[in-house]
């Protein structure tokens, strides 16, 4: 069988050294009672051959984004990855490594994941960012856990409608049992009034947590929202898409406490949604609050620079009970991938994809907006995502774009029951002209039935 | 390894004007920004990135690389951690366009080999840890703690035992276990080992009562040790009205020989990435499943996959459901790993690796025994514990020496320091992928070592591009950026 290297006459000097008459022996202090009297019914091995013409058959039977038009978004976006993303994270140095608990082996992941640190607080504008968290939902779910500790509030924490549905999801998950109550504040205008806001919050108020832009794409009155939630005493939780960095003004400009994101669009694959990459960055301040792993900057005992895991004080397996957090396990890989993706766009990269991602989605919408019966829902400023209203069946239409070649966005429908009519739809920098053509030519085709 | 090219950072490789991707020509017409968005929401300039150039990228990353021990290059007997070969072919299956382009929302008519490879994952796993029922949402071991946690507390609250608060951990578990159980709103009682390292009875007795919700244990436990008296632990633990979680981070040990199910547990996680050798990553991605027993299945979150006929659905209708614990399906690229490893093997293969993972553990500790102490017999399963304990009062030798000094002989330093029972622990757990030649050669280097100057130690790794890096001063003026 692969992977198992002893060969019968080592199995035989093995046992012959521990004193063993057998490998069963070996098990002995399992009780035969508790014992499996039987193979397992799994399925018989596969030789790579036959394995490989498997995954083959079930591929088959998926439709992936690249054989679509993909306009498919909600927290998961089909951006270009440069090749040296894929270069990069191939090389088994890196994919095979562990933990870098053991500094001097493993300096190559550490500056790697101080380098990510770096650039996480350059593209939210804050202070400190940690070597990641597991993706955009629970995210938001530490953060808030983090704003619970810093304030000291439990009573409640305060988000819109507009912020992800899979994340208050997650969010209400992680305080159902702490006592905390989450307010949500409806957002028919498809973005959060502020001074619905400013009804909302109160001195029990731990954390307000806004998307940015916001699950329909849409922009928030961000500025006005922190200075709300400030007065309250609450921190101030920015859900942002890192690559809107390019072209709108990032978290830390805009005061946030906190700043996590979904780092799916640096340079993961969509996936079928994971794993991803769970991006925070914070103040200064609250750098001992933060959970998950930190790596510093220190000096070995030659005095050269070197990295190592530091702060772990924070940490479950120092501090057991008492830690900030139980996570242990980050991303390290899908940081690499999204530091060598920021790295190989640069600023001016970033720029450059967040323009194409603004003005084609732009471009898509008021194609659209020229369609009999199909508007924009919302009037609101967007950027790469937005929501049409749709005359008609909305998940029928979609069923019918998909036979077209088209995944033409997402049901609103689906996880709000007032938006039945709405589709949101998604354009990354990959989307030429003609393809969104296609795709209004296609739902006009429809309309007109 | 001590290339120069690779110690700067890449802010300090930067150069205006540089740049490795580049974008194509906008093809709609473009329109000024600030007819798009308010003023107030525009940046004045894009985040102050690196400039670098396609070439300097390339080898600042493989020069760092370079700077890493990993299992490609190194044997890394890092106890707890299961650091197994990461077959190859995993690696192109998961690069498959068919699956790493499939997104996450699609429609279930356009993801059923997808959903086909998940509803596998879910019976593989079911059948192997004898519990029924199965959610793949989690996103790392930990996750799968926390998330069962709550299960655990939902299943309480629904059945009106609300005092049910306290979650009773041994004192040799791993630290996610309590952190776990505070996260979901439980107190945390320790349970004292024995000296044979394993629960001790009466200990556990006297701390259960109606209060005790959850008794969360390792087994086989972090000491490489099978709790032989489970069955009485779970009894205990049942006739108390509390529920026994499994930690199940030393699966390998007992795929195919003995399933958590058959001993009483009634909640477990797994770690794809150890047992089922999805890689580590450097740190991640991980994936954690928890599978349970009929009466908690109402209570996993949502979705799971089903089979209606010959399609695969996502099924939401959970109603007592806990709700999810993450964004999306799963981390599905290290689940579809474990599912390729789980097809490679078949039933007779998972059983082998169990087998000789502990095989290749006790010849390990046959051949240490005689030069280090081994406080918890001479028999493990796939992990044991050593102690540095009467080298460090003799030699002034400590774990953290021999872990450090190890490195200079190509070896990846055992755990050390953990489990905390144990003092001066070096913790060694090979895997079943290592051969007789290299278990030899490393217990070779570990006798060397200890016959060395402690002095010498002391200052250990002499070969490695650092060592001993100051942790007190890192900690203490913490720089976690570059900054210009």
């Amino acid at each position: 069988m692969p992977y198992i290297l002893n060969t019968p006459d080592d199995e035989q000097t093995m046992l012959k050294a521990i004193g063993a008459e057998s490998i069963d022996e070996l098990f002995s202090t399992i009780p035969a009672e508790a014992r499996l009297p039987r193979a397992l019914n799994i399925p018989a091995a596969m030789e790579e051959i036959e394995l490989t013409q498997h995954v083959g058959a079930l591929g088959r039977k998926n439709q992936a984004a690249g054989d679509h038009v993909c306009f498919l978004g909600g927290g998961a976006y089909d951006h270009f990855i440069p090749t040296v993303v894929d270069a990069v994270s191939s090389r088994s140095e890196f994919y095979t490594a562990y933990t870098p608990y053991q500094a001097e082996a493993s300096q190559g992941s550490l500056q790697a994941f101080y380098e990510y640190q770096t650039l996480i607080c350059q593209i939210t504008g804050m202070d400190v960012a940690n070597a990641s968290l597991y993706e955009g939902g629970s995210a938001v779910a530490e953060a808030v856990l983090m704003a619970i500790n810093v304030t000291d509030r439990k009573g409640n924490v305060v988000v819109p409608e507009s912020l992800h549905p899979e994340y208050r999801q997650v969010l209400a998950t992680y305080l159902a049992n702490l006592g905390v109550q989450l307010v949500t504040i409806p957002t028919p205008g498809g973005y959060l009034d502020p001074a619905e806001l400013k009804k909302a919050v109160g001195p029990e108020t731990a954390a307000v947590v806004v998307q940015h832009p916001n699950f329909f794409g849409h922009l928030e009155e961000v500025e006005e929202l922190v200075r709300i939630t400030r007065a309250a005493g609450a921190l101030y939780v920015a859900s942002f898409d890192p690559i809107s960095a390019g072209v709108i003004k990032r978290p830390g400009q805009y005061d946030a406490d906190i700043a996590v994101a979904e780092g799916q669009c640096l340079g993961t694959p969509l996936g079928y949604g994971g794993p991803y990459l769970g991006i925070m960055a914070c103040r200064n301040e609250y750098v001992r609050k933060i959970p998950g792993r930190l790596v510093g900057q220190t000096t070995d005992r030659n005095g050269k620079r070197c990295w190592t895991l530091t702060l772990q004080t924070r940490e479950q397996h120092i501090r057991r009970d008492k830690a900030t957090s139980n996570i242990c396990t980050n991303q390290g890989l899908f940081a690499l991938r999204a530091a060598v993706y920021l790295t190989a766009l640069g600023p001016q990269g970033l720029k450059e994809t967040a323009e194409l991602c603004l003005q084609k989605a732009h471009y898509l919408a008021d194609q659209l907006a020229t369609i009999p019966g199909v508007s924009l829902k919302f009037n609101r400023p967007f950027f790469k995502e937005f929501a049409v209203k749709l005359p008609g069946d909305v998940p029928v239409m979609l069923k019918q774009l998909q036979t077209k070649g088209y995944f033409a966005g997402l049901h609103a429908g689906r996880w709000y029951p007032g938006l039945a009519d709405t589709l949101t739809v998604a354009v990354t920098e990959k989307r030429t002209k003609a393809e969104m053509d296609g795709l209004v030519k296609a739902i006009k085709e429809l309309v007109g039935k | 390894m001590n290339n120069t090219q690779s110690i700067e950072l890449l802010f300090e490789l930067s150069r205006p004007g540089r740049r490795t991707h580049r974008l194509p020509v906008c093809d709609v017409p473009v329109k000024p920004v600030s007819s798009l968005l308010p003023a107030g929401a525009v940046a004045e300039a894009p985040p102050p990135l690196p400039e670098v150039g396609e070439i300097d990228l390339i080898r600042h990353y493989n020069n760092l690389s370079t700077r890493n021990f990993s299992i490609d290059t190194n044997f890394y007997p890092l106890g707890s951690c299961t650091m197994k070969y990461n077959p190859k072919r995993h690696e192109r299956f998961a690069a498959n366009p068919a699956f790493a382009g499939v997104h996450p929302l699609q429609d279930e008519e356009t993801t059923q080999g997808m959903l086909e490879m998940l509803w596998d994952m879910q019976n593989f796993l079911t059948e192997i840890s004898g519990l029924p029922a199965i959610s793949l949402q989690p996103a790392a071991g930990a996750h799968g703690e926390l998330t069962a946690l709550y299960v655990a507390a939902a299943y309480f609250r629904d059945k009106g035992m609300t005092s049910r608060r306290k979650v009773l951990v041994p004192d040799s578990a791993h630290g996610t276990n309590p952190a776990s159980a505070v996260l979901a709103g439980f107190q945390t009682i320790t349970v004292k080992s024995n000296a044979k390292g394993l629960v001790d009875l009466d200990d556990l007795k006297s701390k259960l009562d109606d209060s005790t919700a959850v008794f969360m244990i390792t087994n086989p436990n972090t000491l490489g040790l099978f709790e032989g008296q489970i069955r009485q632990i779970t009894d205990l633990v049942h006739q108390a009205g509390g529920l026994v979680y499994l930690d199940g981070a030393n699966m390998n040990a007992i795929l195919g020989i003995t399933r958590p199910g058959d001993f009483g547990a009634d909640m477990q996680h797994y770690n794809v990435h150890k047992t089922f050798t999805g890689p580590h990553g450097g740190g991640g991605p991980g994936s954690g499943p928890i599978t349970v027993r009929d009466f908690l299945a109402p209570y996993l979150p949502t979705p799971l996959v089903k089979k209606v006929g010959d399609k695969f659905e996502l099924d939401y209708n959970l109603p007592k459901s806990i709700g999810r614990v993450r964004s999306f399906f799963g981390n599905v690229g290290i689940l579809f790993r474990g599912w390729a490893y789980i097809r490679t093997l078949g039933p007779d293969g998972l059983k082998k690796v169990s087998e000789h993972a502990v095989l290749n553990a006790n010849y390990l500790l046959s051949r240490l025994k005689g030069n280090f102490d081994v406080p918890h017999g001479d028999r493990c399963m796939h992990e044991f514990v050593a102690s540095a304990k009467g080298l460090r009062r003799e030699k002034r030798i400590s774990a953290m020496d021999i872990g450090k000094r190890l490195l200079d002989y190509g070896y990846h330093a055992p755990t050390v320091y953990f489990p905390l029972v144990v003092p001066e622990a070096l913790m060694m757990e090979p895997t079943e992928t290592e051969s007789k030649q290299t278990l030899d050669a490393f217990a070779d280097a570990l006798i060397a070592i200890i016959n060395e100057e402690p002095t010498f130690l002391h200052q250990a790794p002499h070969t490695m591009p650092i060592s001993r890096p100051d942790e007190v001063k890192a900690a203490k003026e913490p720089i976690l950026r570059w900054t210009a």
